[in-house]
């Protein structure tokens, strides 16, 4: 066990150095009172009052945000209502095409998929006159497609393991299948959706390649902000909008993770205290 | 055991002495049928899962559906239930056709062999559901929901959630919940299944009282003959889709029509004969697998050198060490194994044509010694009136 332990050990602390450093590196450096880049100058928060006043920075911020969140509660309608189809249809013919054309956004090159909707998105402006122009919406749709097949994934799992005779409990006992769906079906799959919405979330808000094949002059994500002002020459300031985006990206995870970690808890707390009530009773 | 035995199940028409609970057969034998199952016919694309099953169920009655896994009783239930449409045939409920009527509409509940509760709701809302899907009014969705907590004994459990329950509370909360409509029929599929075997035992007797002082007709889908015996006034049993015999517990173990009825319902020696001599009042059976020829006391309808079965309970046969001077009906062999179970033993004797013998005995006395042991030559031997002879 020794010399394994210490393998192992130091395999750990090697992968977490790698993927943390550079991380850790950036948040320090977003504090850094000099204007260079990559030479210490002492601690300073100047960099984020820099930030504040950019204009162009806040207003792509406010893009990112607004596209995120309308897409991710759009994949989220849509993504479960491809499960419950996948999960409750049973087979039909062509079922394997169907499943395997919900999940390649999944595995699609981005570039491809971003050259495809703008394709569309052109052809539909001059045949229909909408979407007119690229701006927020089109940026909207493209980013619903692809987080609509990783909110399909996390609720396809999850009702998968559901029972589905608690739904014909709730018909036997008189409900119509609709009502049994909203009343019973949807809050058990409640942890499902919050995690495939927190998922789509901040995927969108880290989407730069689809962004910028979508989006027209009228629109910017702040990922598209950051990687043009980047090519000019990196900024502290940069740093600071990063450790921002870490920031949030972390609390969103660790909402993410807290729900399913207190759901996960709750169903051992519950199983043991069963187990102990069984012995008892 | 009775001097004037009935003849057995291939003989036809004969008088039978009722089930376990005979007031309760006999009072339920004037009652009304409240399921009429008519030729029904269910195929899940080439697979034929109920095969013209026709069936009825009276008021009030515990009914039970017996058989193996894949059978077909589930599917039955589930067409009871509405779930299922049957591909031919009607169902009548209540005297109505409710063959195409949706679950949510029939005056029957189910419940389910996982229980099924709803997880996010308390025991409360839980049975409180279906009377809510009803607008039954508040104060009396209240007494009524009071009524069922108390008569499965889980009034202080109320406000919980059912994974703060054990096994055997949740089986009593699902009880209560499909009991809450006060429906025609109530459908149990497996309902003791997920319980451990004493919890089990108890939970039969306990069913079986509430089902008394409701009132309501019970369906119960079960895969043990011994729960289906404990419970139920009659028991269709069934295999591969088709219903093989209806009857009381107690004439589906004395007067099964079949080999497969013999078999599935309780332990039988079953060995295959010829009929040799066919009169009125006895038939004689010669088996290949027994010495001597077997004597049975009344006429059975076969005809003379036809293949039949002699089937021999084990607590009906006699052992002994002393050579019965009889010409028919006994046989010799040697004890192969002693399976002692406390209140009685079975003893395997492996008989002189090589087949297999099981006799149990009732050890009724504390300290005696055991008078037959392994290896020890004995005589196996049976009245002629505690012959079952099937015919298929």
């Amino acid at each position: 066990m020794g010399t394994r332990s210490v393998f192992l050990v130091s395999a750990l602390a090697f992968g977490f150095a790698f993927l943390y450093v550079p991380i850790l590196l950036l948040i320090i450096f977003s504090f850094n009172e000099s204007r260079l880049v990559t030479v210490w100058g002492g601690f300073s928060t100047k960099w984020y009052a820099e930030l504040f006043r950019n204009e162009q920075m806040l207003e792509a911020a406010l893009v990112s945000l607004r596209v995120a969140v309308t897409s991710a509660t759009i994949a989220t309608v849509l993504g479960t209502l491809s499960a419950l189809m996948m999960v409750r249809f049973g087979r039909f013919r062509g079922r394997l095409l169907f499943t395997g054309m919900i999940t390649a956004p999944l595995v699609m090159p981005e570039v491809i998929t971003g050259l495809s909707l703008l394709l569309l998105f052109v052809s539909l402006d001059t045949m229909i006159g909408w979407p007119a122009g690229r701006g927020v919406d089109t940026i909207t749709i493209a980013h619903t497609t692809f987080c609509m097949a990783y909110v399909n994934v996390v609720v396809q799992s999850r009702l998968a393991g559901l029972d589905r005779s608690v739904e014909e409990a709730a018909m036997d006992l008189g409900a119509r299948p609709f009502k049994a769906f909203m009343v019973i079906t949807l809050p058990m799959l409640g942890p499902a959706l919050v995690s495939g919405w927190l998922l789509s979330f901040t995927l969108s808000l880290d989407d730069l390649v689809i962004a910028s094949f979508v989006a027209g002059p009228a629109a910017t994500t702040l990922p598209m902000v950051v990687f043009s002002s980047v090519r000019l020459g990196i900024t502290p300031e940069i740093n600071a909008l990063a450790t921002l985006l870490v920031l949030v990206a972390t609390v969103t995870i660790l909402i993410a993770a807290g729900v399913m970690w207190r759901q996960e808890r709750e169903r051992e707390r519950a199983v043991t205290k069963a187990l102990r009530a069984e012995r008892g009773d | 055991m009775t001097e004037t035995r009935a003849p057995g199940a291939a003989t036809g028409a004969a008088p039978r002495p009722e089930g376990s609970r005979p007031g309760a057969v006999l009072r339920r034998a004037e009652a009304r049928p409240i399921i009429e199952i008519d030729d029904v016919v269910k195929t899940f694309g080439e697979f034929l899962a109920v095969d013209h099953v026709s069936l009825t169920v009276r008021e009030g009655e515990l009914f039970a559906l017996l058989g193996g896994s894949g059978c077909g009783k589930t599917t039955l239930l589930r067409m009871l239930a509405g779930f299922e449409r049957p591909t031919a045939g009607r169902i009548l409920i209540g005297g109505q056709d409710m063959t195409e009527v949706a679950p949510y509409d029939r005056p029957v509940n189910m419940m389910f062999q996982s229980y099924a509760l709803f997880p996010h709701m308390t025991v409360e809302a839980n049975i409180a559901f279906g009377l809510r899907q009803d607008r039954v009014p508040k104060a009396e969705m209240r007494d009524r929901v009071a009524e069922m907590l108390e008569l499965v004994k889980l009034t202080p459990f109320a406000k919980r959630k059912p994974h703060h329950l054990s096994g055997g509370q949740r089986q009593r909360v699902a009880l209560a919940r499909s009991l809450a409509k006060h429906p025609k029929v109530l459908l149990l599929d497996e309902p003791l299944a997920a319980l451990d075997k004493k919890l089990r035992e108890e939970t039969q007797l306990e069913l079986v009282g509430i089902q008394e002082r409701v009132g309501t007709t019970f369906v119960v889908v079960t895969h043990d003959q011994e729960e289906a015996m404990t419970m139920a006034d009659r028991v269709a049993i069934m295999e591969s889709g088709r219903i093989i015999q209806v009857d009381t517990p107690h004439a589906l173990y004395e007067y099964p029509n079949t080999r497969f009825v013999a078999e599935f319902f309780g332990t039988v020696n079953m060995f295959e004969g010829v009929l040799v001599e066919d009169e009125p009042d006895h038939v004689l059976i010669r088996c290949d697998a027994l010495a001597n020829p077997v004597y049975v006391g009344h006429g059975i309808s076969a005809r003379e050198q036809a293949t039949v079965w002699v089937a021999l309970r084990p607590e009906k046969l006699a052992i002994s060490r002393t050579r019965p001077d009889a010409a028919h009906n006994w046989d010799r062999g040697i004890v192969e194994d002693i399976v002692y179970l406390g209140g009685i033993s079975t003893f395997h004797v492996r008989l002189d044509s090589g087949a297999l013998a099981r006799v149990t005995t009732q050890n009724l006395e504390r300290m005696s010694a055991p008078e037959i042991t392994w290896d020890d030559v004995v005589y196996v031997c049976w009245r002629p009136d505690n012959v079952v002879v099937v015919t298929s």
